[in-house]
């Protein structure tokens, strides 16, 4: 089963990430900050992370810098879920290394679309979002 | 909205037209309903609820049918955008290498998701289609739906269902908390207003018709009637694209699968050409008499 890490501030937004990714399969890990996040990823490197910007201590860009430059830290695909939905937020992410961005409000079918995106979820082993 | 609310509104789309909404859709209930509502001259989804309950049965078809529009997504479906770049679009630049020219036709266009994915497609394959004429025409029985698919004006849910986040930032432009497809990529689509039990001959022949998730809601006789007409504007060595559900097995054989391309068609030859008589026929004596002399 792949692991996915969810740094949040907020327990109620890692309480709905929760939910959703255990409804897709994934192990899920928290973490309420950056440095918290860092410590995670030094135990065990995670396959995703679903990755908060605005956070007290680090926020999710730093924590992501610190990240992709730890041994093994290039591997995890780091899906960006936020309330900055600025392009200029989207773009300094990307070149960050971030592989996919998630503009907050999300569901479970915005979710499933980018972690399909980033090859983490295959696009035939769930059936495609739809109304029904 | 509130959870009784809701939950009135996805027993009546149940009863009334099969739709089943999962318990998490809200967004999409309020992005149909309040513009219904708004049209109306009600204050929002609540007020709205209470006139259904009121026993309005217009009302309820309205909502039934603003919630039923096919809901489409950039990309949706993944695999016939991969079938397009991988499959089809590599067989037209050799076959159309002399005239560099290449034809589509997105017979249910909606509200632009698909002909702008396409556009995205076509874009992304950058110097391969350099000086060639493309055309994109994207119909839909809908007015209003293709007004909203000229503009190309999409909310943040719309952006993230099926768009790769690079491309978002590479073909839209940020307003507000709305994203516009570039104007570079809209150009690239021409939209009219079209019913498909209508004759659509003038239109003139494709080389791809996209054509997905529209003809399920037509019965046996008027498919095989719309098999047999889009036949007749696909080229010979073109292809028609179906939904994930759709197919023309056991309906026509003017077209035939595509080995191993799911939702991928082609016209069957033979077939094909004796649908396209009415029209080829025309032509064809007058070249057999010049090629006669």
């Amino acid at each position: 089963m792949q692991t996915c890490l969810v740094v949040d501030d907020s327990s109620i937004v890692r309480k709905i990430a929760r939910r959703i990714l255990e409804g897709l399969n994934f192990q899920v890990i928290e973490a309420e900050d950056g440095v918290d996040a860092l410590v995670a990823c030094k135990r065990a490197m995670p396959e995703a992370v679903l990755l908060d910007w605005n956070m007290p201590v680090m926020d999710g860009y730093h924590f992501l810098s610190h990240l992709r430059r730890m041994p093994g830290g290039d591997s995890p695909k780091v899906v960006f879920c936020t309330t900055e939905t600025g392009i200029e937020h989207i773009e300094r992410a990307l070149e960050g290394g971030a592989n996919e961005y998630i503009m907050k409000p999300f569901d479970k079918d915005i979710v499933l679309a980018k972690f399909q995106e980033v090859g983490l979820i295959e696009v035939s082993s769930i059936a495609a979002p739809g109304v029904s | 909205m509130t959870p009784p609310d809701y939950e009135y509104l996805r027993k009546v789309l149940k009863d009334s037209s099969g739709l089943d909404l999962s318990a998490d859709k809200q967004y999409l209930i309020e992005s149909r309903l309040l513009p219904l509502s708004r049209k109306c001259g009600l204050s929002g989804i609540s007020e709205l609820v209470q006139k259904m309950k009121g026993g309005s049965a217009s009302l309820v078809a309205q909502v039934v049918e603003a919630m039923t529009t096919n809901e489409t997504f950039f990309f949706r479906d993944k695999v016939p955008f991969d079938h397009f770049r991988d499959s089809i679009m590599p067989g037209i630049l050799q076959a159309r290498a002399g005239r560099k020219s290449v034809r589509i036709w997105c017979a249910a266009g909606s509200t632009g998701q698909e002909p702008y994915s396409l556009a995205i497609c076509l874009k992304e394959m950058g110097a391969a289609l350099a000086g060639w004429r493309i055309e994109i025409i994207a119909t839909d029985l809908s007015q209003e739906v293709l007004e909203k698919s000229k503009a190309g004006i999409y909310s943040q849910f719309e952006v993230q269902r099926g768009l790769p986040i690079q491309m978002l930032v590479k073909y839209f432009k940020q307003t507000g908390e709305f994203w516009q497809v570039n104007a570079d990529i809209r150009a690239m689509i021409q939209h009219r207003q079209l019913n498909l039990l209508n004759d659509f001959s003038q239109l003139g022949v494709f080389d791809v018709i996209f054509c997905r998730n529209v003809l399920i809601y037509f019965d046996q006789d008027t498919k095989i009637d719309i098999f047999n007409r889009l036949a007749r504007q696909t080229e010979a060595d073109g292809f028609l694209v179906l939904g994930a559900a759709e197919t023309v097995v056991g309906l026509t054989d003017v077209f035939k699968p595509y080995p191993e391309r799911r939702g991928l068609y082609r016209p069957n030859g033979a077939r094909a050409a004796v649908a396209k008589l009415p029209i080829a026929g025309v032509a064809v004596p007058k070249t057999a008499v010049m090629a006669g002399r």
